[in-house]
């Protein structure tokens, strides 16, 4: 197809997806009479914030003492002290005014007593700077992210955001001064290409979950938007931190979420020893993820793990009392009954830690602004071009995200975002003119898979599942430069086979197999990312755990990698530990 | 175990038809949806939409042996074979199992689904009561996946009048909201014969719907604070 024969829409900024953080932005941008376009591979509300179960932090302080410093404080810990301690102190001070402005936008909050927001303890959190857990998470039940999700798509309707439902977002147009013009996108429906030029474009693509085999993601989290920046020569940056939950649905990763241990669960091994006493004595089963999961490996490691094949450990909730369960937790009760024939309520949970959240992504401030090493400096901004959410990485979770500060991080840089759009916006009144070789390059993404094969070539399906056992296995919990290597090695060579699989649909109308196969193109693009990036880093930090390198090492990994998709090549920056107003948490060893 | 499925697209199709497979290997805790994706590794053309796969995004709703819900939680050991899935009913087939939902969410934005509030709004969260948030309950955990409307016969036959049961559910979402002060207006909005009162308490929706939520009653609801309006 000839660039001139594609049909062109014109807005002033583009968003790419439709989870908490692109429909935040939205919302604010059409609020501020911006035309915004929302393009989505699903219906909005099928994203995969939906799935968020256990809350949204913010130091409300409604049930005990609590301040935003020491939230923090708490994010900085978390983070093993690689996340910028500007864009943190940012985003705890926003997090109070955002969820109730969430509130106000309808969200459904559980409630106390009083009548305001109800809030739950979840791992990691302290008062008073490492002393007492406190408890910081906002929830509508177990369902905080289907109750924010909703209720920001509802607020977007009322504000008349324009969406392009089922759109698949094929590349960025970028012009000749490296300026985002836009985007090439496919209309699933129609197997049409369309051309949206925006004055600013937003991704807000979510993570790369599918890059594991067993994970607690959507099928659609494929790193769609990680991918484009790729390709748009943009490095991704800190992607060897990936997180894994501690509490998937062992063998099978439903997410079960951290809010259980919240509300009082615990954690059992073979012997019925609550375990975690062991790793944490003070925070237990709350202490941060990256412990959490690693204390369960290792016990499963060591002979005591449960069940027949000693392959998971339980996790208790009965004792809380069926009241409890049925009111704070009735989503969990309904995933563990459909999915395990138990009920939580009679008995324990079979779990294991399992892929959840990708920490990495496309480097921004915490303007939302992506910003990349150029002409003149590392962290220039790359014009027009913003990125929020989990494909982004401000970086706010460094090295290991907090529980309960994924939903904060979509709405506070989701709002973010959208106020520095609306400004640059004030300053770019005009469209410029899209270059022909930019949206060929998106064209022929398309046209790759027009290629008819034999017939008796890999599959995406198998070659995708290839990929996802390599990673499981190649760039799991525990790392060496060994495995990892061989991991890189294996990576590469399925890019390469990739060259050789085609499909063999080739119509136009919901033509799923041609998106499945681009999905696994951007698939690839992350894994190898992750996995480049995870060989090079010669230390251990929360969630990367080298057994070859097993201390942090400050003196020469206190940075952020940048990985480059040409020549896989690896650059650094400093970590921002100036915060705003506020004196530098600088490094301490991470008990807890 | 055997499956037959709807199989149809315009672009290569004039009728649609039903297509057989046979799956060897069927695991004892298999939901229909891993039966549908290692039929779709056998043959990529079936076209069907997925995402989440616990029930909770709301995408994979379909008609399953004349019944519907959602693949990702219905487990096959519940069917019986050879199981026969179809689209969902009432809305046009774009393509194998895959609906147009477009006039599904029409009626959805035509209740105004945004709590709405006149007053100033104060710096802290709107207080509400433990028992005010409790009505909220069962009727904001809808995730619009279409089983509830798609199996109502009012909703077939007047799918351009009646507002349907997921719509309705959401209309006494707000109405149910101790924050939301438009009621009068929702009210108002769904006067006449049909946006509400096509409903003829058929069930079918409280019947199918895969989280448990009762639209007939939330329709009934409504109903009962029309009556009150009118005198």
């Amino acid at each position: 197809m000839q660039v001139g024969q594609i049909e062109r829409r014109k807005f002033d900024t583009l968003v790419i997806g439709a989870g908490g953080g692109g429909l935040r932005a939205s919302m604010q941008l059409a609020q501020a009479d911006a035309d915004v376009a929302v393009v989505s591979k699903v219906f909005p509300t099928r994203s995969h914030t939906v799935a968020a179960q256990g809350g949204i932090n913010a130091a409300l302080a409604n049930v005990m003492p609590d301040n935003w410093h020491w939230h923090m404080y708490d994010t900085i810990k978390g983070s093993d002290y690689l996340g910028d301690q500007d864009a943190i102190e940012y985003m705890c001070r926003a997090a109070s005014r955002l969820v109730i402005e969430l509130e106000h936008a309808g969200v459904p909050f559980s409630r106390l007593d009083d009548g305001s927001i109800y809030q739950r303890p979840f791992g990691g959190q302290s008062q008073n700077f490492g002393g007492e857990q406190a408890a910081r998470t906002c929830a509508a039940a177990d369902r905080t992210g289907h109750a924010i999700l909703h209720a920001l798509y509802q607020q977007n309707i009322r504000a008349k955001t324009h969406f392009f439902d089922e759109y698949f977002a094929l590349d960025l147009i970028k012009g000749e001064d490296d300026q985002v013009l836009g985007a090439v996108v496919l209309s699933i429906a129609t197997g049409e290409p369309l051309i949206i030029e925006a004055k600013t474009t937003l991704l807000a693509t979510g993570g790369a979950g599918q890059i594991f085999r067993t994970n607690t993601n959507a099928m659609i989290n494929t790193g769609d938007g990680l991918a484009m920046a790729l390709r748009a020569d943009i490095p991704l940056q800190d992607m060897e931190f990936f997180q894994f939950h501690p509490t998937g649905i062992a063998g099978k990763g439903m997410l079960i979420s951290e809010g259980v241990r919240g509300e009082g669960g615990y954690l059992l091994n073979a012997d019925g020893e609550r375990f975690m006493e062991r790793y944490a004595p003070n925070a237990k089963d709350l202490a941060s993820r990256d412990v959490v999961s690693r204390s369960i490996a290792i016990e499963i490691r060591e002979g005591r793990g449960c069940g027949p094949n000693r392959d998971h450990v339980l996790l208790k909730v009965d004792h809380l009392g069926a009241d409890v369960i049925k009111k704070r937790l009735p989503g969990i009760r309904d995933i563990a009954m459909t999915f395990t024939h138990i009920d939580p309520i009679e008995a324990p949970i079979p779990v294991y830690p399992t892929a959840h959240y990708t920490m990495g992504g496309i480097p921004t401030n915490r303007f939302g602004q992506v910003v990349a090493p150029m002409r003149h400096g590392a962290e220039e901004a790359t014009p027009g071009l913003y990125a929020v959410g989990e494909c982004a990485c401000v970086s706010v979770h460094g090295a290991n995200r907090l529980g309960g500060n994924s939903l904060l991080d979509i709405v506070v840089f989701g709002r973010a975002a959208g106020n520095h759009i609306i400004e640059f916006l004030g300053s770019n009144r005009y469209h410029q003119s899209l270059p022909k070789r930019s949206v060929d390059q998106a064209l022929a993404r398309l046209a790759r898979w027009e290629r008819k094969g034999s017939g008796d070539g890999e599959s995406v399906t198998e070659l995708r599942a290839t990929l996802q056992q390599t990673m499981e296995e190649y760039c799991g919990v525990f790392r060496t430069d060994d495995v990892l290597q061989q991991g890189v090695e294996k990576v590469l060579e399925i890019e390469q086979r990739l060259e050789d699989v085609t499909i063999h649909d080739h119509s136009r109308i919901f033509n799923t197999a041609r998106i499945e196969a681009m999905e696994l193109e951007n698939l690839i693009d992350n894994a190898l990312a992750t996995v480049v990036s995870a060989h090079a880093r010669q230390e251990s930090r929360s969630a990367h755990s080298r057994v070859d390198f097993p201390e942090r090492d400050d003196e020469h990994w206190l940075k952020h990698s940048l990985y480059y998709k040409e020549g896989q090549r690896l650059d650094y920056k400093p970590v921002r530990m100036k915060p705003l107003s506020v004196e530098s948490f600088p490094p301490k060893p991470r008990v807890y | 175990m055997r499956f037959s499925i709807y199989r149809y697209s315009a672009e290569q199709d004039a009728e649609p038809r039903m297509q057989s497979y046979e799956l060897a290997d069927i695991g004892a805790d298999m939901m229909l949806l891993e039966a549908l994706l290692k039929i779709k590794a056998i043959d990529e053309t079936l076209s069907f939409r997925r995402s989440c796969g616990e029930g909770v995004c709301g995408s994979d709703a379909v008609n399953i042996n004349g019944r519907n819900g959602l693949a990702c939680i219905t487990p096959l050991a519940s069917l019986t074979a050879p199981i026969e899935v179809r689209p969902v009913p009432g809305l046009p087939v774009i393509r194998d199992l895959v609906v147009d939902m477009e006039p599904f969410y029409r009626q959805y934005r035509a209740v105004k689904p945004y709590l709405t509030v006149t007053d100033p709004i104060p710096e802290i969260e709107f207080r509400q009561t433990p028992q005010e948030r409790d009505k909220l309950d069962g009727l904001y955990e809808c995730i619009l996946c279409g089983a509830c409307s798609t199996s109502c016969p009012s909703f077939w036959w007047n799918p351009d009048k009646f507002l349907g049961p997921a719509a309705l559910l959401q209309a006494w979402r707000f109405l149910a909201d101790s924050r939301d002060q438009i009621a009068d207006e929702r009210l108002s909005d769904m006067e006449g014969a049909y946006k509400l009162f096509r409903c003829h308490t058929i069930m079918n929706c409280a019947e199918v719907c895969p989280k448990g939520l009762n639209p007939t009653k939330a329709i009934g609801n409504i109903k009962q604070l029309m009556l009150k309006r009118s005198i």
